[in-house]
């Protein structure tokens, strides 16, 4: 019999009944919740009388509605504030613990959770948001569910799921320098398409994911759900033991010991059968940036953007030809040639120490261009902001003409003030370009953190590498 | 949950590959904590041509004539027929919720993407998986004649156009039976109480650290 993946291991430990059609109740370690996809989840067990089924599983964060300036005035939206007030009485009366606004620990929900050693190796986290992909960097099963699921794992701590398919990615080799774990996982979306996950759990491997830190794990395995997938899974190695230690939710003492133990055998057996494998060479791999409406549609800083008339598909040449034209575009045209007018370095994706890090590398001593009607950076978490404050980043963001913000998931799909206005173009290291997610009208363009920062001192898109 | 049975109605064509969750519900009316009334924001970004904004009178909003949902002979339709990939992007259930409200009860399409093909199933929409160039005919066919209607059968699991051709779809077993019935899922996963405390007890044996 062939060996397990990562992915069978971690689904296989959690399966409480197997029904005869495979149909699985899956049992769920860890519940991530923020205000916007719980309030009719919460609403439901108030109506049906039920109480969750196990609230130390559950932890809450305000993230999507939060302002990042003037957070004294408190949330001047009066349908955002109920939203985050809902959460709050929420959490008060049903006893589960959470970081409200003004909390060191407040911030994105994907930073936040391994930050607080939340998430672990091993367990199965899910979450309201489709980001949870983020967690699979930890050797974890992560997804994002629905809300009547967030409300189905509340109230009975299982999942009704049949088992995914397995997909192996392998980065092999060493990615060139000023390649980032964001270029990586852009040239995996580019190469296997927007659905081309669909139906599977992708394990990513290889030497150049092997190479990540925490941090680029995280981003990689973020962005599985823009390559179709729902998880995303690394397996377990050094790297993820030393970053769990001594988080404020990760095991201690004996119990540390045992779990390490445990997660030494969180990795694919070497015997074991993917459905489909996929292969990149790292060494091939350019600092990457969208040009379309939808994550797929990416290309090398050096390359241009495509010509619809030379797609013989016709589906295709009309979604090519809508997303140039909404992105104010044309055919063959360079990508360095292209102006933006906001730049956004931030989200769940790309807002943690080592991306500010990375970003203020590209910023010191550089100024924001005079084309950039606005340049900004919105750290993770209450906690990698003091992280980031304490290094300085903030006052080299500040010098070169940044805004330094307060954390939230901000311009990443602007439920908060932040937004583009309409025709106006960014570079965004978040991890979605669809029409409008920035604001209605408004033009992504999803890059690294240190392309973001090159684009702002430039007013343009550029090869980071040759500043 | 609302039962789906046997629904017959008029198609909506979306030519669209790719249609995802911020077009279907764009993310300001994510801030509403019901689950009800996000309808007349389906599509909102196509639908209107000005920016909306969570609390307005939509009737006084300027209608883009181009979009296909505000065609005159697609009024009342009620099965939205798509190109591959339909629901991708964010988990957000109120893409489902939206365009149930709206009135649509079964959405078709080549492919769906996972977490919305989920979604749809518990709150009482049925999307199915049809292959491409079936699709591609119930394109034309909607194209050539006017109020052309589809007549979808769950439980034979069957989807017959008006000239007596059906094509028959797969669907899960048990996501058949919820909603066939109606079911909510919680209670039918609270009969299995005594097997999770089984399987938790277990556990906290095992792995003690994963219930800190």
């Amino acid at each position: 019999m062939a060996g397990k993946t990562l992915y069978d291991k971690v689904f296989d430990a959690h399966v409480v009944r197997r029904e005869a059609d495979g149909t699985c109740l899956l049992y769920i370690d860890r519940h991530l919740v923020h205000e916007v996809t719980s309030p009719q989840a919460f609403e439901g067990l108030k109506i049906a009388q039920r109480q969750p089924w196990r609230t130390s599983s559950m932890l809450a964060v305000p993230d999507h509605n939060i302002p990042t300036k003037d957070l004294d005035k408190g949330i001047t939206d009066p349908v955002s504030r109920l939203q985050v007030e809902t959460l709050d009485k929420n959490c008060r009366d049903f006893g589960v613990t959470e970081f409200n606004l003004g909390d060191p620990r407040q911030g994105i929900v994907h930073v936040m959770g391994p930050e607080q050693g939340a998430t672990l190796p091993g367990m199965t986290v899910v979450c309201g948001d489709s980001h949870t992909s983020t967690h699979g960097a930890f050797g974890a099963l992560a997804h994002g569910i629905g809300t009547s699921e967030v409300e189905h794992v509340m109230a009975t701590q299982c999942l009704i799921q049949k088992k995914m398919k397995n997909m192996r990615v392998n980065v092999a080799g060493k990615v060139g320098k000023g390649v980032t774990a964001k270029d990586i996982v852009l040239a995996i979306i580019g190469k296997i398409g927007t659905a081309g996950g669909t139906g599977y759990a992708i394990e990513f491997a290889g030497e150049a994911i092997r190479d990540l830190s925490m941090e680029g794990r995280m981003t990689v395995c973020n962005m599985a759900i823009e390559g179709g997938a729902r998880a995303g899974m690394i397996a377990v190695d050094d790297t993820t033991i030393a970053y769990v230690k001594g988080r404020p939710y990760a095991p201690k003492g004996e119990d540390w010991d045992k779990a390490v133990t445990a997660w030494q055998d969180l990795h694919s057996d070497a015997d074991a059968v993917f459905d489909l494998e996929i292969t990149l060479d790292a060494a091939s791999i350019q600092p990457q940036v969208t040009w379309g409406t939808s994550p797929e549609m990416v290309v090398a800083v050096s390359g241009m953007t495509p010509d619809p008339e030379q797609e013989s598909d016709s589906t295709k040449a009309n979604s090519i030809r809508a997303a140039l034209k909404y992105m104010g575009l044309a055919a063959n045209q360079p990508i360095n040639t292209i102006a933006v007018d906001k730049v956004f370095i931030g989200s769940c994706t790309n807002s943690r120490i080592e991306d500010l890090r990375a970003a203020a590398a590209v910023a010191k001593g550089r100024k924001v261009a005079s084309n950039i009607k606005l340049a900004m950076v919105v750290p993770g978490s209450g906690l990698v902001k003091a992280q980031a404050e304490r290094e300085g980043l903030d006052k080299i963001f500040r010098e070169a003409g940044f805004e330094w913000r307060e954390p939230g998931c901000s311009m990443c799909l602007a439920m908060n003030a932040d937004r583009l206005e309409p025709g106006e173009r960014c570079a965004s290291t978040s991890n979605r370009n669809f029409e409008g997610r920035q604001g209605q009208g408004g033009r992504t363009h999803l890059v690294s953190p240190e392309m973001a920062a090159a684009a702002a001192v430039t007013g343009h898109f550029v090869d980071v590498r040759t500043l | 949950m609302e039962k789906f049975t046997v629904h017959t109605g008029k198609v909506i064509p979306l030519d669209r590959a790719n249609v995802d969750t911020d077009a279907i519900i764009p993310k300001q009316y994510l801030k509403s904590i019901l689950r009800t009334g996000f309808g007349p924001n389906l599509f909102d970004d196509w639908r209107y041509l000005d920016a909306g904004e969570p609390g307005m009178d939509h009737s006084k909003r300027r209608i883009n004539p181009d979009f296909v949902l505000n065609f005159p002979q697609y009024q009342g339709g009620s099965v939205l027929i798509a190109r591959e990939n339909f629901g991708c992007g964010s988990s957000r259930e109120h893409a489902v919720w939206a365009l149930d409200d709206y009135g649509i009860r079964v959405v078709i399409a080549p492919s769906f993407a996972d977490i919305f093909f989920n979604n749809s199933f518990k709150s009482g929409l049925l999307p199915i998986v049809l292959p491409t160039e079936v699709v591609d005919q119930l394109f034309k066919e909607t194209a050539a004649q006017n109020g052309y209607p589809l007549a979808i059968d769950l439980a034979a699991q069957t989807v017959s156009t008006p000239s007596g051709r059906a094509f028959s779809f797969e669907v899960d077993e048990f996501r058949k039976y919820c909603l066939l019935n109606g079911l909510d899922d919680i209670g039918l996963t609270l009969q299995h109480a005594n097997d999770i405390k089984a399987y938790e007890a277990k556990r906290r044996l095992a792995a003690p650290w994963l219930f800190n």
